[in-house]
């Protein structure tokens, strides 16, 4: 039944495929999280009126944020090819998107952190401040914690972004669903391949949405 | 405990310099109950402010529980913050925590085990009375039981000194009496020195030992309470005193009153202190041949005395309503007769 209407699809293939965008998304998004915190934190603090405050170092890390944001990823998947060499040792292979993804996606990232974090209750920051807590608490226990709902929400709309990106990476030859439904569903010409990839990607976007919203709901105690 | 010696706050602003604060000078004792009143913009919370450092002044100096928290920075001064405590209008409880956590948070920030954290919150819980709340997060808690979640934070860390940055000015006037009645409680019982800013005389007469007066960055009068109520010397002091005694509302009524008798005469009598405790009105029928009616009356009480006014209506013979008059004034109450 299946294989009538789906004559050209290899399931291992597919389920191969299925499993490489896995990797690229879940590899690259503890990366993003991570890098997106600290520079999300950064900017936020440097702020104007900020803790610590410093306009000179504001001005830079925002100029980086917004460069590594404007380039469109396919553009940066090339130019960093010499990193990737270096970081992953081969330029080809699900490992090889990685370096791209990340540098693409934690930008991004960040400035939904330093939106998050602008959200948190300016006087919260100050009666903590008024009972002796030293900027690593401040960060730790207050500014994270009361702004956790946003970095989740955040973050899962970097992570749905991050699997149209690994989509792309195809190109890299990273594999993956989007390198599967390219290389035969588009350019075999066969259509049933590109619709099962489609699909199975649009399972797991739902599925990562689903799962953003479920616990920024169970976060949020305001 | 508190010494605040000729502070002065310069602000930058677009327009220019902006002085929020004006050569202030303050001393407030230990185990007091301070208030400073004001409208907004007055200073006042600059002022307060500037009691834990969150708003360093530009001249003059600052010292609050040995700590000279207008020059000291870093570990030091987060370690007088500990025992300068302070409380909001606004609460600021972290939304992310329980009752029992926000509690628990300055000890945290100090380093106390879990286990005497746990123990200290208890208490305090009791002590401010949110007894079966300690799991609810904030948005499950009323305004008053916000602020009750904020005081018990803030007493957390044992703290010599409290300050109120206008605690009582977002709840409704029962709450904020409850909310008041806390913290002479807590004052009497830990002997806690309390500064607190707002803009309700109310909360000044109820609470508060001595007063500031403050209007466009100045301290313009400075003195007990009940000296205030009494003679209030500067306009706006006036103003604030009539907050609770709605004269003019009174004097309207009175007027119309007056009016209305056309024999005898009307007396306001204002007590301040023991004085309005005496049995004036009785003494006053059992001495003279004449007749009291009591046309309207209100007694306050404060943190050291009471204070009040009543309107008498005096009739029957002229002579004997002098006599009434002058024995009045042989009291120790202040006594006008007002005039049709």
């Amino acid at each position: 039944m299946i294989e009538k209407f789906l004559p050209n699809v290899d399931w291992e293939m597919m389920w191969q495929a299925t499993v490489e965008t896995l990797f690229m998304t879940g590899f690259s998004i503890i990366f993003t999280f991570l890098l997106g915190i600290i520079l999300g934190i950064l900017l936020f603090l440097t702020e104007k009126g900020n803790m610590w405050s410093n306009v000179v170092i504001n001005k830079i890390l925002s100029a980086i944020v917004n460069i590594f944001r404007s380039i469109p990823f396919i553009i940066l998947l090339v130019l960093l090819i010499p990193l990737t060499i270096i970081l992953v040792g081969s330029m080809i292979g699900p490992k090889a998107a990685l370096p791209a993804l990340i540098i693409g996606a934690a930008p991004f990232y960040a400035r939904l952190v330093e939106i998050g974090l602008r959200e948190v209750d300016k006087g919260v920051i100050e009666a903590a401040k008024s009972m002796g807590a030293t900027p690593i608490t401040i960060i730790f226990k207050v500014l994270l914690p009361e702004s956790m709902p946003a970095l989740v929400s955040g973050i899962t709309v970097t992570t749905i972004a991050l699997v149209g990106s690994t989509a792309m990476a195809g190109v890299i030859g990273a594999g993956g669903l989007g390198n599967l439904a390219y290389l035969q569903g588009f350019q075999r010409g066969q259509g049933d391949v590109t619709l099962v990839a489609t699909v199975i990607i649009l399972i797991i976007v739902f599925i990562i949405q689903f799962i953003g919203d479920y616990i920024t709901k169970k976060l949020d105690k305001r | 405990m508190i010494n605040i010696e000729a502070v002065k706050k310069i602000y930058a602003a677009k327009s220019g310099k902006v002085t929020a604060v004006d050569d202030v000078n303050l001393n407030i004792d230990a185990g007091e109950i301070f208030g400073v009143i004001g409208y907004s913009g007055a200073g006042k919370s600059t002022l307060i402010r500037m009691l834990n450092g969150l708003e360093i002044p530009t001249t003059g100096e600052v010292s609050v529980a040995g700590y000279k928290v207008s020059s000291i920075k870093g570990k030091e001064l987060r370690k007088a913050r500990q025992e300068i405590s302070m409380i909001f209008q606004h609460f600021n409880l972290l939304w992310s925590r329980t009752v029992k956590e926000n509690i628990s948070f300055p000890l945290e920030i100090i380093g106390i085990k879990k286990e005497a954290r746990e123990k200290k919150v208890l208490e305090l819980i009791k002590l401010v009375g949110l007894e079966g709340r300690e799991d609810a997060y904030p948005s499950q808690l009323s305004g008053g039981q916000k602020q009750r979640v904020g005081i018990a934070r803030a007493l957390a860390s044992d703290p010599k000194v409290l300050l109120c940055d206008e605690a009582t000015s977002a709840l409704d006037p029962q709450t904020t009496d409850s909310i008041l009645d806390l913290l002479v409680d807590i004052n009497k019982r830990l002997g806690l020195t309390i500064v607190l800013i707002t803009h309700e005389m109310h909360v000044i007469r109820k609470i508060c030992h001595r007063v500031a007066v403050m209007e466009a960055g100045k301290v313009v009068e400075t003195g007990p309470v009940i000296e205030v109520f009494k003679k209030p010397k500067k306009e706006i002091t006036k103003r604030f005193v009539q907050q609770v005694i709605e004269k003019d509302e009174t004097k309207d009524t009175i007027e119309q009153i007056v009016a209305q008798y056309s024999t005898g005469k009307v007396v306001m009598l204002g007590f301040v202190g023991e004085s309005a405790e005496q049995p004036i009105i009785t003494n006053l029928i059992r001495k003279f041949e004449i007749s009291v009616n009591i046309i309207q009356g209100k007694i306050s009480p404060t943190q050291n005395g009471s204070y009040g006014t009543l309107y008498i209506h005096l009739d029957g013979e002229k002579d004997e309503i002098e006599l009434a008059i002058q024995y009045l004034h042989s009291q120790d109450i202040s006594v006008e007769v007002i005039e049709a």
